[in-house]
């Protein structure tokens, strides 16, 4: 108990984290699937999804977020955004042409509206999210190492 | 008019940190001056007189839209530009595990 | 429109002290206030997806370039040819200056944008897509090849930003950090 205490950093900053970090994940999920109806989208809801995840590796230190989360899992994840938005534009051909709108359009101002649209918002959100957090784990790891070397 | 010259000035500052500094982390920093400078440059030219976010209501009728391309095009850019951001800083932090300096002149003399 | 004027000259003094000041975390830190002004002026100039993105873009760089900067503050030192070398710099941004705000008389008014595409995306947006936000349905149907781009860069910068690093792992035989 005082050997994991030792890792990240205080009390404090553990227990806020332990509650804020659910409902920033939460908000991010909420901004990447209403992109179609308010401000928002999978850019931004990509990013404030991996956030969550650095918020948890810089609060509990890399050990604990690293068993949360695996570099295969963010791998996997990053690929799948990118086969699942290509795969979409593929399936335009159905209808005629690359990155056709070929579902149904639905009902506006519903959540489930606008065809393929949220479908991508989905694909390009894990495809952000994956990759800034890759970016974040690595640039964080490598330069723990070299810092006890030198 | 006016605010398109502040704009422009902004990137002048970036553009001077670039051409001026020889601190790699501060070279970062300036490209990073430019990159808010353009983005800015670009939502200006999509402002217009009295004009409303480009997102329709179920209630009210709008029709004094800014222009959205733009914005769309900024959306991406910001995403890119934080991602060569990161390359830049991993760079970095190579070049400074290699020669213990982010002084850029003391890199090339300790090469040759 | 008197606050985006004062938020401009804020970014404008902001940026001014990050290049300036000597202290290394001072100037990440200036920076950040400066992207944070930027939102601000992005939600006033009426594009609220464009300034949730910088917000939390914003946050990211901030950590990613603090991490770059902690415990390396190196004093910063200015020999040679300082007087040529700013000449120089500064005849230069004078010259660009110089070119640009000429170049700037020919834009149509602030205020006044001539909307020659989007006006079709507007006036077909909800029509064609079904989507209410017109930047979403613009980013993702009408232009869709821009995000396609953007993903493929995106993509490109993780791969450098991995293979930059993983030198450095494969060099210390000992430490499997797979």
């Amino acid at each position: 108990m005082i050997r994991e205490q030792d890792k990240g950093m205080s009390v404090i900053v553990k227990t806020v984290t332990r509650f804020t970090m659910g409902l920033i994940l939460l908000y991010g999920i909420y901004i990447l699937s209403h992109g179609h109806l308010s401000p928002g989208g999978g850019f931004a809801g990509g990013v404030i999804v991996a956030l969550s995840f650095v918020l948890l590796m810089l609060a509990y230190g890399k050990e604990t977020a690293l068993k949360k989360f695996p570099k295969g899992v963010v791998s996997f994840f990053e690929n799948a955004g990118a086969i699942m938005f290509l795969s979409i534009a593929l399936l335009g051909f159905t209808g005629g042409y690359f990155f056709l709108n070929f579902l149904d359009k639905g009902e506006p101002y519903k959540l489930f509206s606008a065809g393929i649209i949220p479908l991508c918002n989905i694909a390009i959100s894990l495809k952000v999210g994956a990759g800034l957090f890759a970016i974040f784990v690595a640039l964080v790891l490598v330069k723990l190492e070299s810092e006890k070397k030198v | 008019m006016t605010i398109y010259f502040l704009c422009l000035v902004l990137f002048c500052v970036g553009l001077y940190c670039v051409l001026r500094k020889r601190n790699i982390i501060k070279i970062i920093v300036g490209i990073i001056i430019c990159e808010y400078a353009v983005n800015l440059f670009f939502i200006l030219a999509a402002y217009r007189v009295g004009g409303r976010a480009p997102i329709f209501s179920a209630q009210t009728d709008i029709s004094n839209m800014v222009d959205p391309l733009p914005a769309a095009l900024v959306l991406t850019a910001i995403v890119i530009g934080l991602a060569t951001t990161a390359l830049l800083v991993a760079i970095a932090m190579r070049i400074y595990e290699k020669y213990g300096t982010f002084d850029i002149t003391k890199i090339s003399e300790l090469r040759g | 429109m008197i606050e985006l004027y004062i938020l401009l000259i804020f970014m404008i003094v902001g940026a001014i002290i990050a290049i300036e000041v000597k202290d290394l975390l001072s100037s990440v830190v200036t920076v950040g206030a400066v992207g944070i002004a930027l939102s601000m002026a992005f939600l006033i100039l009426k594009a609220p997806d464009v300034a949730i993105t910088q917000l939390v873009v914003e946050i990211l760089c901030l950590i990613i370039l603090i991490r770059a900067t902690l415990k390396k503050d190196l004093p910063f030192i200015s020999t040679g040819r300082w007087f040529l070398n700013t000449l120089i710099t500064v005849g230069f941004i004078a010259m660009f200056l110089f070119v640009a705000a000429k170049a700037l008389k020919d834009l149509p008014d602030f205020g006044y944008p001539i909307m020659k595409v989007a006006k079709i995306y507007i006036a077909n947006g909800l029509a064609q897509t079904g989507a209410a936000n017109v930047v979403s349905s613009v980013m993702l149907d009408f232009r869709a090849y821009d995000t396609l781009g953007e993903a493929t860069v995106l993509f490109t910068a993780v791969i450098g930003v991995l293979a930059v690093v993983r030198k450095i792992g494969r060099k210390n035989q000992e430490g499997q950090d797979d």
